[in-house]
């Protein structure tokens, strides 16, 4: 585990401004928040959070790495997103992933070294007719093959 | 309004917000439990409990630590079913937590030697069935040092962010309560570590032992807004002088 | 825009609109929908908007994107109105042509028609198309006539109508008619709505919550994204309706994280309702208050349980509880609180103007009404399709669903989700409604129906179920955490073809007690998809175990890639693209896997284009 950069505290304190001292409610909807302005949800914002809302720090850790919406570790510049839905998997899901493993040299759920690449699997997107479906960066390759995914992947190790 | 219930057939009547678990030991019916301690709620994790329920002309089994107690609920504790599951998921936590005497023990009872089951992740701590016993009972203390982590076959016990808790006081009640014994504390005269720090103790004024972590008093005496100089000697050594003022009295 | 005071004004709004906008204006509606907006749909409405504009008719033709049609196989989807044409696979390119031709001049462009595979059939109307013709649209009918970011399109076909006429009825006669109607819950479970409602009802307190599960976590479902993107006041007026009959004054919709879409229609049409006084204080004159609230989850199949899913609103973990206490005795913040599915909430509306005998009219006996699928997999229109209660799987996923593609074989069929079960061929006459499937050890679930064919492993296919729910287990159980780990690594035995015949009968000794003694409907129902292929695909599981053979050729530790030396050109692209350089062989010459280093990744059969790789 890599020492996590430092954070900006003034945007932290921003996102954290939008909610009430004390709500311990509003957990959930502050990781997602903090999650937006950083991508992933720092060590010290989650502790910071977890006082403003006055729960324990072991809640707020316990909850965030529950869902697997939300990220401890900071993420590559590059999302690449297999999905792992019922119909993308009979329609070849899992050769994807293990040709992008290859093409970019990590595993599923990692990010590369240089923070350039991260790969991930999501369970479902709900976009089945165009399975097998990656997003990368946002974007959706409906009905995709290993050789289109090789190029794309190409071209953003270049950028 | 009590509530009728019948306990391997013998009739009980209960109190509505009494568990299945209460009403059977009342009644002086054993039902084996791991991840259960009347003191912290209960959430059904190490399924050991299991009984045979029926009411409303269903048959199901329930955990019965977390089953709260209905009118009519007829209750077998120890049917061929039963029995069957108990052993099932000893086995499992049997492959979790080899080492352990109790589940050892517990998993013979029902004809369990060995485990088939050897969990896919290793485990963060050896020998750990991810009850949470630990985490209620720290939390139920006030401390909340530790939480279940992630979920799944990937959950495991642990601090924030896996580091040294600054609420952690190393009162070591998470290993004491722990039903495998899998956490790890060292204690050596003047020092505890446990969860990744060394706490100092306490050391009782009249004989030297420790009576319990630094850090664990000042929680207790802000806590308590007790004197500052309150916990000064150790359990055996209060007994000693007490009896010893008695005797005094009585003399 | 102006409050709305009374269920009058509601109807003299609508009248306006009506008249502003009649029925037989020219439309373009561009689906909008997720799917669609993948091929590029969005794109195209700023198309239409600039070539409207352009030729001056940006007044005359109301451009409408709107949720999704169903038909997402053929995306994107244009459709025309007042006649109901549909254009498929539309490109920005097609636009000039489009408004030229067809608005202009009335002409319709065969290209863009759909073409039935098969027979080469051409359909100009929508409602004409086999995938259109055998459904009953009745949840997902406004999906194509509504824009869902704009109140007034709801309103205009009769939207928040029902709630006027709920606030006229009553309480107790909403809930009769709910009842009446013997609304089963969409969500899975199939629990009738009414009977739920009335317990809540019935509790005692001011305080209670009324909550839309939208955490939609089935992977191969979207139904109720669908109808939250396209149709989102439905789910809201349906929600208002059930508040008024329960005496709720909060409600919240848990929203999957993964539909942003979705979750940005939603907002923006709670803003309209509550500008529209459609939420919040005194809805329409009523004097009843309520107003919903926004959650994301955080990405965890199990917070569709909605004991976890109240939990997970709570800000916690989002591990089950017992039941019961049941939500409607002890819910969010332990009071009374309803939870309903996104198109159980969404039926209800329909039922209210539409009254309980209208609706008992479609259906079986025992599952009323329609029901909504995602039809995904080896199947020629993927898609959203509704269909009554009781249609059979055969028309579904034929009729509707126009067979399986390439000229394969049905193999079978998966509903239920992660926890539903498979039925082969023989099961294709069964009729789809709630307590069928559940005799047959499926079951109806939130409507994901995955079709397979033979190139479909059923061993892999379980496996991978397995694989789901361990991840998504909560951790809780024992028997749900390490039951289905167990499971998970005897299946990989079986698909790497190790072990005997014993293996089985242990995965479905673990099996069963996974099912009866974990916490939760994920668990007790987990073991589903291994016990269903078990027993209708035991020779599947045989010949991997006693042959090591796969017979869908996906287990990779049972399969070889070889190339067809006969059908090689020799043209080195695969040996080029094989990453661990395991093929060898000259340019012009057949070239040869070596078989040590192959890992089996199938590059090599995806890029050579003469058919020369096989899999034995
Ligand atoms: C593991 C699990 C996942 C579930 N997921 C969903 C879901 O995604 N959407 C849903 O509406 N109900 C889901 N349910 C069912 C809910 O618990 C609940 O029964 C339902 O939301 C009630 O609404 P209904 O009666 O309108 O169907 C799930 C249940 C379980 C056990
Ligand atoms: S450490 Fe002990 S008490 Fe804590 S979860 Fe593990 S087995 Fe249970
Ligand atoms: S059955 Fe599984 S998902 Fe449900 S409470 Fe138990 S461990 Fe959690
Ligand atoms: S004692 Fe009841 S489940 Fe563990």
């Amino acid at each position: 585990m890599a020492a996590q950069p430092t954070i900006d505290t003034q945007r932290l304190d921003a996102v954290l401004g939008a909610f009430e001292p004390g709500d311990g409610s509003a957990l959930i909807e502050a990781l997602h928040d903090v999650q937006s302005e950083f991508k992933y949800l720092p060590e010290e914002a989650l502790d910071r959070l977890a006082d403003r809302l006055g729960v324990s720090k072991s809640r707020v850790y316990g909850v965030a790495s529950f869902y697997e919406g939300f990220h401890l570790e900071p993420r590559g510049e590059h999302i690449c997103t297999v999905c792992m839905g019922t119909a993308c998997h009979v329609r070849g899901a899992p050769r994807l992933l293990e040709h992008l493993e290859r093409e970019i040299g990590i595993a599923s759920g990692q990010t590369s070294e240089d923070l350039t690449f991260t790969l991930e699997e999501v369970a479902c997107v709900g976009a089945c007719a165009l399975g097998p479906l990656v997003i990368i960066d946002g974007k959706y390759h409906g009905n995709t093959t290993t050789s289109h995914l090789t190029k794309v992947v190409g071209k953003l190790k270049k950028d | 309004m009590p509530v009728q219930v019948k306990i391997n057939g013998i009739k009980m009547s209960a109190e509505p917000q009494e568990t299945v678990l209460q009403v059977a030991r009342r009644s002086g019916v054993h039902i084996p439990t791991l991840c259960h301690l009347e003191s912290v709620e209960s959430t059904g994790a190490c399924r050991v409990c299991l009984v045979e329920m029926k009411l409303g002309g269903k048959t199901q089994l329930t955990t019965s630590c977390n089953a709260g107690v209905e009118d009519g609920m007829e209750i077998m504790t120890d049917t061929p079913e039963v029995q069957k599951h108990r052993a099932a998921n000893l086995e499992m936590m049997l492959g979790r937590a080899p080492g352990s005497q109790k589940i050892r023990a517990l998993a013979r009872e029902y004809g369990v030697y060995e485990s088939a089951y050897v969990p896919s992740e290793d485990p963060a701590i050896p020998g750990c069935i991810l009850c949470e016993l630990c985490v209620r009972v720290c939390e139920a203390l006030g401390h909340s040092a530790l939480a279940a982590v992630s979920r799944g076959g990937k959950k495991y016990i642990g601090t924030p962010h896996d580091k040294p808790s600054e609420s952690c006081v190393g009162c070591g009640a998470c290993a004491e309560k722990c039903p495998t014994r899998c956490i790890e504390m060292t204690d050596t005269k003047k020092t505890r570590t446990i969860w990744g720090q060394t706490f100092d103790f306490v050391s009782c004024e009249t004989c030297g032992a420790p009576v319990m972590t630094v850090r664990q008093r000042t929680h207790a005496v802000e806590t308590k807004e007790l004197p500052e100089d309150y916990y000064t000697t150790c359990v055996a050594c209060k007994q000693k002088n007490l009896a010893g003022r008695f005797a005094r009295v009585g003399s | 825009m102006a409050r709305l005071q009374s269920t009058q004004q509601l109807r003299q709004l609508k009248e306006r609109i009506v008249a502003e906008k009649p029925a037989d204006r020219r439309a373009i509606a561009v689906c909008a929908g997720t799917g669609c907006k993948a091929f590029g749909s969005f794109e195209l409405v700023e198309a239409f908007r600039a070539e409207l504009e352009k030729q001056g008719l940006d007044k005359e033709v109301e451009l409408r994107p709107t949720g999704c049609h169903g038909f997402c196989e053929r995306g994107p989807l244009v459709l025309l109105f007042p006649e109901g044409r549909l254009y498929q696979r539309v490109k920005t390119d097609d636009v000039p042509e489009i408004v030229e031709k067809t608005i202009k001049g009335g002409e319709v462009i065969e290209r863009l028609l759909y073409e039935e595979p098969g027979t080469g059939k051409k359909f100009e109307k929508e409602e004409d198309i086999p995938f259109y013709k055998h459904q009953h649209r009745l949840v997902l009918r406004s999906n194509g006539l509504i824009n869902p970011s704009s109140i007034e399109d709801y309103i205009a076909i009769g939207g928040y109508e029902a709630l006027g006429r709920a606030f006229e009825m009553g309480p107790d006669a909403v809930l009769g008619e709910v009842k009446g109607a013997n609304l089963r819950g969409r969500g899975g479970g199939g629990f009738p709505a009414g009977t739920k409602w009335e317990l809540c009802k019935k509790q005692p307190g001011d305080l209670k919550y009324i909550i839309c599960n939208a955490d939609e976590g089935d992977p191969g479902a979207f139904m109720d994204r669908s109808i939250v993107e396209g149709n989102p006041h439905a789910v809201i007026e349906g929600m208002v309706i059930g508040a008024f009959t329960m005496g709720a004054r909060e409600g919240y919709v848990y929203i999957r994280q993964e539909y942003p879409l979705a979750l940005e229609r939603l907002n923006k049409a709670l803003d309209e309702a509550r500008q529209r006084g459609l939420l919040g204080e005194d809805i329409l004159g009523s004097g009843f208050g309520f107003d919903i609230k926004v959650n994301r989850g955080g990405g965890a199949f199990v917070c569709g349980e909605e004991s976890a899913l109240i939990r997970s609103i709570e800000g916690r973990r989002g591990v089950p509880r017992r039941r019961p206490p049941y939500p409607a005795q002890k819910g969010l913040w332990g009071k009374p609180t309803n939870i309903n599915n996104v198109e159980t909430w969404a039926t209800v509306p329909l039922i209210v103007a539409k009254g309980a005998k209208w609706f008992t009219g479609i259906g079986t006996e025992k599952s009323k009404g329609t029901k909504i699928f995602s039809l995904v997999g080896k199947v020629n229109n993927t898609g959203l399709v509704e269909i009554p209660m009781g249609m059979s799987l055969r028309e579904i996923v034929y009729d509707i669903g126009g067979g399986i593609p390439g000229g394969k074989k049905f193999k079978a069929v998966q509903t239920g989700g992660p926890s539903g079960g498979c039925l082969p061929a023989s099961k294709l006459d069964l009729s789809v409604d709630f307590d069928t499937l559940i005799a047959e050890g499926a079951m109806m679930g939130s409507g994901g129906m995955i079709v397979m064919d033979e190139s479909t492993c059923m061993v892999d296919l379980a496996k991978y179920f397995v694989q789901f729910l361990r991840s998504e287990s909560c951790g809780n159980c024992t028997s749900c955490r390490d039951g289905l780990d167990w499971m998970h690594s005897l299946l990989q035995q079986v698909c790497a073809g190790e072990g005997t015949m014993e293996l089985l009968d242990q995965i479905e000794q673990i099996a069963e007690t996974v099912r009866v003694s974990s916490l939760c409907a994920l668990g007790s129902t987990a073991a589903n998809p291994v016990l269903s292929t078990i027993k209708h695909f035991r020779d599947e599981y045989e010949a991997h175990v006693e042959q090591g053979r796969c017979p869908a050729k996906v287990c990779k530790s049972l399969i070889t890639y070889t190339i067809d030396a006969d059908k090689c050109t020799g043209c080195l692209v695969c040996a080029k693209r094989c990453p661990e350089s395991t093929i060898e062989g000259e340019k012009k010459k057949p070239h040869r896997i070596i078989q040590d280093g192959c890992i089996k990744c199938g590059v090599c059969l995806d890029v050579c284009k003469f058919d020369a790789v096989h899999v034995e």
